[in-house]
């Protein structure tokens, strides 16, 4: 394991910028999704007009924005940090989906709901504490 | 059954797309020059290496079958099941990428797992 105060730096920085834009694509796609309506694979028939609507909704192609903000990041992070180390530590971005379901789309959360997104968030500060890379860089 | 289809489908295929966009970024190699024209030309250098291209489809597939599920599921639901990835990412990271999963981050990675049960359980 190679690490240093810089490695560490450049990693939060990006793990920072994908706890921001993930949640808030997924939002965005959850609320653009809201708005298309159900939909039914059985019915082909109805498919075009679906994917119409997919592609004229302004949440949907602010959310896929988002996200491709959000997978910039994690393809720099993942030049020098270990998979195993990324893809855990990024998910206390499951906290700020569920803060934004609840207050912004008022999506109903029970009380075992919250606990789970609580230990998912133990699960992430366990692994925050372990080193970015565990192999050498080419 | 239409939910766990497509969210098994989010899981598998968004978990081995970045498996394999991830063994693309390690050949390319660590990015040093955050400068704009710097990274799009290290942007293009990762997308000359085919496991980039593989990672890539296995994602749009995951991401298809996302907005699928969002249409019929709530986000603060479904983004936190999809997090039983890191199970998946923990194992495909030490027998794909060769890389080093400490027993700490193994019981991190637990907790998720155990929390994304709490969640559906809070779901029922």
């Amino acid at each position: 394991m190679t690490s240093s105060p810089g490695l560490h730096f450049k990693t939060y920085c990006m793990l920072l910028i994908m706890v921001v834009f993930a949640p808030l694509g997924n939002i965005l796609l959850g609320k653009g999704m809201k708005n298309v309506g159900s939909i039914v694979f059985w019915a082909p028939s109805r498919l075009p007009h679906i994917i119409s609507l997919v592609l004229t909704s302004g949440y949907i192609w602010l959310g896929v924005a988002s996200l491709l903000i959000f997978f910039v990041a994690y393809m720099l992070i993942l030049s020098w940090a270990d998979f195993s180390y990324v893809q855990p530590a990024s998910s206390i971005a499951l906290l700020v989906v569920a803060l934004l379901g609840y207050f912004y789309l008022g999506e109903r959360i029970s009380p075992l709901h919250w606990a789970g997104i609580g230990v998912i968030c133990l699960g992430v500060f366990v692994v925050g504490n372990t080193p970015p890379r565990t192999t050498e860089v080419r | 059954m239409r939910e766990a289809i497509l969210l098994f489908l989010v899981v598998a295929s968004g978990t081995g797309g970045e498996i394999c966009v991830t063994r693309a970024m390690k050949y390319v190699g660590e990015v040093t020059d955050f400068r704009p024209l710097a990274l799009v030309r290290f942007i293009f250098q990762a997308m000359k290496v085919p496991w980039m291209w593989i990672g890539v489809s296995m994602m749009a597939l995951a991401f298809f079958s996302l907005l699928a599920v969002l249409s019929i599921e709530n986000v603060s639901f479904v983004v936190p099941v999809t997090a039983l990835n890191y199970a998946a990412g923990a194992l495909g990271g030490k027998f794909f990428l060769g890389e080093r999963v400490t027993p700490r981050r193994w019981t991190g990675v637990l907790l998720v797992c155990l929390g994304v049960t709490l969640v559906w359980l809070g779901k029922r």
